[in-house]
């Protein structure tokens, strides 16, 4: 059975490198990098699976997921610059792709293991990114 | 976690408008009613299609992107929906002469239209909202290799 939990939060973020030279940053992303600052609401959907507790019903507690959500992606995003308040995107830039895969790793290991199905992260109302753990 | 054991997929979802008739030259009126009800009739009726286009594939290592920017806008627009967009499918658009455009073909089209066309991303889905009330989705089952 497969448990769906949503969070949504604010971020800016620029498409470029740290690591890359401002020409090179410019021939891959566009013709303004370092300059093109822009901000996303994004909606995260975050799915487990698992069997429901015989006792509670539940397959997870929902306020702790909810309070894992918050502590893992709320604190570290939410109203903040991803290249510049976090420190994950010196070596890749903060593309909807590596931001998903990022909060999958973050989830996955605050989780317990084989908690994590899905993460579903939208910068956009049309486009969205799903990283899915495969099937065992 | 290693990348072979998590897969990442993009959708981007678009939108075109369309006139279809759901009706065989080849049946009689009747059985034209019988099968495809309203939808049958003679003259048309459109819809506000939703189009989501999802792929599946590696983020590229320097970009962070699984296509560049903008590029599956554009295969997505040639391909499908300049030709689908504000047509009537039954008359203006060749692959519908001799199949009924229903949601169905419709979804098929466009996997047909769109797969092999994403590298180095491979299409994942195809996924064609006709009204809020239903859908279909697509990932090339029926097609032969």
């Amino acid at each position: 059975m497969r448990l769906t939990r949503r969070l949504d939060f604010c971020a800016s973020h620029r498409l470029e490198r740290s690591d890359w030279e401002p020409e090179r940053n410019r021939t891959v992303f566009g013709p303004e990098p370092g300059t093109g600052e822009f901000g996303h609401n994004y909606r995260l959907e975050v799915t487990v699976g698992g069997v429901p507790d015989p006792e509670t019903g539940m397959v997870i507690d929902l306020k702790w997921l909810k309070q894992v959500l918050v502590e893992e992606v709320e604190e570290r995003f939410d109203h903040r610059n991803l290249n510049d308040d976090t420190s994950f995107f010196r070596d890749r830039a903060p593309t909807p792709e590596q931001f998903a895969l990022l909060i999958f790793e973050l989830l996955e290991r605050a989780l317990p293991d084989g908690l994590l199905h899905q993460v579903r992260l939208s910068p956009a109302e049309d486009c969205f990114v799903d990283v899915t753990r495969d099937a065992r | 976690m290693s990348p072979a054991q998590r897969t990442l997929r993009v959708t981007r979802c678009y939108r075109f408008s369309a006139g279809h008739v759901l009706r065989r030259a080849d049946w009689s009126e009747q059985r034209n009613r019988a099968v495809y009800g309203r939808c049958a009739n003679p003259n048309g009726h459109g819809h506000g299609y939703g189009l989501e286009v999802t792929l599946r594939g590696e983020p590229d290592p320097e970009t962070g992107q699984l296509l560049p920017p903008g590029c599956l806008d554009r295969v997505v627009e040639d391909r499908v929906l300049a030709i689908l967009d504000h047509r009537l499918l039954n008359r203006d658009v060749a692959a519908f002469e001799k199949q009924v455009p229903t949601a169905e073909n419709i979804a098929r089209f466009a996997w047909q239209a769109l797969v092999g066309r994403v590298p180095p991303a491979e299409l994942d889905r195809i996924r064609l909202v006709e009204t809020g009330n239903n859908s279909v989705e697509y990932r090339g089952e029926l097609e032969e290799d």
